[in-house]
């Protein structure tokens, strides 16, 4: 009797080991996450040239913004020659969404109603987003095709024309992160989890 | 027509609509050679038919189709009153584009991977499939998916299940997990978002938090058992199970790995939701479960009191679905539909349900819980929650009423 339930302890620790060795193993990968498992050598390393040929992005605090520089009255001429036959003479929107609108009502009331339309002056929450939309893909038929100077320029008039800069300003790698967009301090981070609540 | 009497949809559809299937009259949208009525023979066990071909074609007796909501096109919608089972076929799968359907030859493709990684990588498509793969079956739903529903506009009764909600799909995807590409790359640990850009005309562009990369997220090659169709970001896309349609970017030419959100226009000025206490929220990326009745729906006719199936799809971005209930009196009681299996995480999940229809005017509803226990909620909850016009996200329970005469309207948000 003792010595058949030592046997069968001994098979249960038999049984533990590699059962732990397995949770230790899959805690490890779960936590050190990279570099977990050996490299498979799979692809070619990317040279420099190649990132930035398509490396185009341009973030909130700056990073990605090329040289360069435009005026509030440069973006007048580019945005005539290129965006208003579909953006409206004064960015009121024809074919293509309206980029002017400084009302968002009382309390920011765009959940509650339905005539406010969001634009650049009143909605977008960076700067930076609208150099970085124009450059890659703007003007609608003519994707891509803007020099870093137009695009500073073009984003300098429409920030102006929504009254978020004045029409004096010239906008380039540091004046643009700089903005402070009326609806920045708007946006919150989701925090829908599941659950009984509805949010 | 020798089929029992109870609940066939064919006879119901011949029965509601003069006969789209049984006269094979013209569909608005179709040429007059593919409404034309098939040479049907008298006996097919005394000719022999038609023999082995390259690639096959649907029944002419079946014209299933997408639908635009517009001229402009940039979307189209699945015909989920059409479909069984939870796999919607790879040339029904919805669209949703900004800049058009890009042409990319598969010899050309390549993915850059690069940012805050020890060794920035180039794949070719054969790289990428050379990797150890993986497959999964998973719904993928656009964020604006219902809203015209939700903001009541047009005309309410006369709306098909796909124009309601024919902006989610269900895919076998195959590719290699984000997760082995991210090692084989050696991701900073101080990285914490990455994004992903198209090479579509819209250089697409969105911001993901890199825990969805460790999680599930997989760069997709197959969709169905074959290559992506161009819809769905022919030669590979990225696939994010549960999550909003867009952040699912197709076309995939580039991942850069960072220590912030990108903050592109779609994530800020596009897909973002505002509420009703002033702000708005941003990166809503996960799916509410939702479901929907599609049979019997508009322009579905009962023919008359007696057994019927009601059939539908119940789907969330968190999990599995948990149950889905059914009520066939204007929401006052719920009973328990039956899930087909398999119950799936993040993907379409069918139900079923057996409805005595006594003949008189009611009203039928779903409503799906998840496994988070989330369940739908009813038009007036998300209402207050949301405001009546936000713009995203719109999983209300949805009713169909069934009138006196046997036909079905839809009956808005219950």
């Amino acid at each position: 009797m003792a010595q058949r339930s030592q046997g069968r302890r001994w098979r249960r620790v038999c049984w533990l080991v590699p059962v732990l060795a397995c949770a230790g193993l899959a805690t490890v990968i779960g936590q050190s996450r990279t570099p977990a498992p050996k490299p498979l050598g799979i692809g070619r390393a990317a040279t420099a040239e190649e990132i930035k040929a398509i490396d185009i992005d341009v973030m909130p605090d700056g990073r990605g913004l090329a040289g360069g520089k435009g005026s509030v009255a440069e973006g007048a001429s580019v945005y005539a020659a290129k965006c208003a036959s579909c953006h409206g003479k004064s960015g009121e929107g024809a074919t293509a969404e309206r980029l002017v609108a400084t009302d968002s009502g009382k309390n920011f009331d765009f959940a509650t109603n339905g005539k406010l339309v969001k634009a650049v002056g009143n909605y977008w929450p960076y700067a930076t987003t609208l150099y970085d939309y124009t450059y890659r893909a703007m003007p609608f038929m003519q994707p891509g095709t803007l020099t870093p100077d137009e695009t500073y320029a073009v984003t300098a008039f429409i920030l102006a024309l929504n009254k978020v800069i004045s029409d004096d300003a010239v906008m380039d790698a540091k004046t643009l992160p700089a903005v402070k967009m009326p609806a920045r301090d708007r946006f919150v981070m989701d925090n829908r989890k599941g659950g009984k609540v509805v949010k | 027509m020798d089929r029992p009497k109870s609940i066939s949809r064919r006879r119901v559809l011949a029965a509601g609509t003069a006969g789209i299937v049984g006269a094979a009259l013209p569909i608005a949208g179709q040429s007059p050679d593919q409404a034309a009525r098939p040479k049907v023979p008298a006996d097919p066990t005394k000719v022999q038919g038609p023999l082995a071909t390259d690639v096959g074609n649907r029944s002419p007796f079946e014209r299933p189709k997408r639908v635009s909501f517009s001229d402009r096109r940039t979307s189209s919608l699945s015909p989920l009153q059409d479909l069984d089972g939870i796999i919607t076929p790879s040339d029904l799968h919805f669209e949703r584009h900004h800049a058009g359907v890009p042409t990319i030859d598969p010899k050309q493709y390549s993915l850059l991977i690069h940012g805050m990684v020890d060794r920035p990588l180039v794949f070719t498509l054969d790289d990428l499939r050379r990797f150890p793969g993986k497959s999964m079956i998973r719904m993928i739903e656009c964020s604006g998916n219902g809203g015209r529903v939700y903001r009541r506009e047009g005309n309410i009764t006369d709306l098909t299940p796909q124009q309601i909600d024919g902006l989610t799909s269900t895919s076998e995807w195959t590719g290699v997990p984000l997760a082995t590409l991210l090692r084989e790359a050696g991701v900073s640990p101080k990285a914490t978002w990455f994004l992903a850009e198209g090479m579509d005309a819209a250089v697409m562009t969105r911001s993901i938090p890199i825990a969805k990369a460790w999680d599930d997220a997989l760069i997709a090659y197959g969709q169905n058992g074959e290559s992506l169709r161009p819809e769905q970001g022919y030669p590979v896309r990225l696939f994010l199970p549960g999550v909003e349609g867009n952040a699912s970017i197709k076309w995939l030419r580039r991942i850069e790995l960072a220590d912030q959100p990108f903050m592109t226009r779609e994530e800020t000025a596009k897909y973002t939701d505002p509420l009703p206490d002033g702000t708005a929220r941003i990166f809503s990326l996960d799916m509410d479960a939702k479901s929907l009745i599609t049979e019997p729906a508009f322009p579905d006719k009962l023919t008359g009191p007696g057994w019927w199936e009601i059939r539908g799809i119940a789907w969330t971005g968190r999990g599995k679905i948990a149950r889905v209930e059914i009520s066939t009196d204007g929401g006052k009681t719920w009973q328990h539909a039956k899930l087909d299996e398999p119950v799936l995480p993040k993907c379409h999940t069918r139900f079923r349900f057996p409805f005595e229809w006594k003949g008189g005017e009611t009203i039928i509803a779903s409503r799906a819980t998840d496994e988070t226990g989330y369940s739908q909620p009813t038009y007036d909850v998300l209402l207050a929650a949301r405001g009546p016009s936000t713009a995203y996200h719109f999983n209300n329970i949805r009713g169909w009423k069934i009138h006196a005469d046997g036909t079905v309207k839809f009956a808005g948000g219950l």
